[in-house]
């Protein structure tokens, strides 16, 4: 009886715990669950499960600091590609990375996944600001 | 009661050693008769299917034939350097073979191009240095594209095609070749599991008598 008790008031505790989950939680979890999806279709062949990239003709996405100074410029690598060379994580890559022609918020969704994976921990990136950031490519 | 114990103990000790009888991998490919005579008696031999002679250019521009690799056992694979899809997968995978192996002078890895416009011998050479592979035991291969997907099928790899955005489809098959050129595995180069089979397997491979020549 005592035993009930105890489950059903702790039942009780972790519904109302989720239900105060603050609406920003829940869109970040939202993004981030869909991003892993469209990052194992569209990226892992080439990055890797664990973003590790090959050798020195794929980068890795673990490098914090290169993702947060690019931070801006992310959305524009996703959807049009990346020519040129790239230094990170210590090397310099030179291949090109094929454009990914998705839509705003699957762009949101999978930038949500790979800057909050692999160590790295920049928060929720809304389609919004993947909106501000295409309308800035170059 | 002691005795039957011992009897079972003994029993079981006999069973455990047949369980550890060496494994050998199958030999692939059609197979044909030859007879042959020898000492005026008339002997039936198995003839196996076999890689036939061919020649390409690897990353170094040296000339690769069949007879460059007679006294090793390899891994062929067919790939191309801009390959989107599933040759990052596989090159990752077959860094791990090649890790395994390089110190091993009688062991190989081809890979043939089937994108030889593009991969020209200076492209597989830059592509051969950032995989970060040194050496001659992993070869990358330029020969004709007709040779190249003729080969293909020798290897038991479907032939490359070429669909309507003339992106590439193909297998993503690692073959093990032994030092008769006979196909003794075919295994899945995009999963980690059926390339560690493939490492175990040239381990089991390289304990053969013929292979050890």
């Amino acid at each position: 009886m005592k035993l009930k008790v105890i489950s059903g008031i702790a039942l009780l505790l972790m519904v109302l715990l989720y239900a105060c989950q603050s609406e920003d939680d829940l869109e970040f979890k939202r993004y981030y669950t869909t991003g892993n999806v469209i990052y194992q279709n569209k990226c892992q062949n080439c990055h890797g499960a664990n973003g590790q990239g090959l050798s020195a003709l794929i980068p890795p996405l673990t490098d914090s600091v290169y993702l947060k100074t690019n931070k801006t410029n992310l959305a524009c690598y996703v959807k049009y590609g990346l020519k040129g060379e790239v230094k990170l994580a210590g090397k310099t890559f030179n291949d090109a990375m094929p454009a990914n022609d998705m839509a705003s918020v699957d762009i949101a969704e999978v930038l949500t996944y790979i800057t909050n994976s692999f160590g790295n921990k920049m928060g929720v990136v809304t389609s919004q600001q993947v909106d501000a950031d295409l309308a800035k490519c170059k | 009661m002691k005795n039957l114990l011992n009897a079972v103990v003994i029993i079981a000790l006999f069973s455990a050693c047949k369980f550890n009888q060496q494994k050998t991998l199958p030999i692939y490919g059609n197979r044909s008769t030859a007879t042959k005579t020898i000492n005026g008696q008339t002997e039936v031999d198995t003839v196996y299917q076999t890689i036939p002679p061919f020649k390409f250019i690897n990353q170094y521009g040296d000339s690769v034939s069949n007879k460059n690799v007679s006294n090793s056992i390899y891994v062929a694979d067919f790939f191309f350097t801009t390959c989107p899809s599933i040759c990052p997968i596989m090159q990752r995978n077959m860094l791990t073979v090649y890790d395994a192996f390089k110190a091993d002078p009688n062991f190989n890895i081809l890979s043939y191009t089937i994108d030889p416009k593009h991969d020209s011998v200076n492209v597989l050479k830059k592509y051969a240095d950032k995989l970060g592979v040194t050496g001659k035991s992993w070869l990358f291969l330029q020969g004709k594209k007709e040779e190249t997907y003729q080969l293909a099928t020798n290897y038991l790899v479907s032939k490359p095609q070429e669909d309507a955005k003339q992106q590439y489809i193909h297998d993503g098959l690692f073959i093990l070749v032994d030092k008769q050129q006979r196909i003794r595995g075919s295994y899945d180069g995009t999963d980690p599991k059926q390339v560690n089979q493939l490492i175990e397997d040239i381990k089991t491979l390289k304990t053969e008598p013929d292979q050890t020549k």
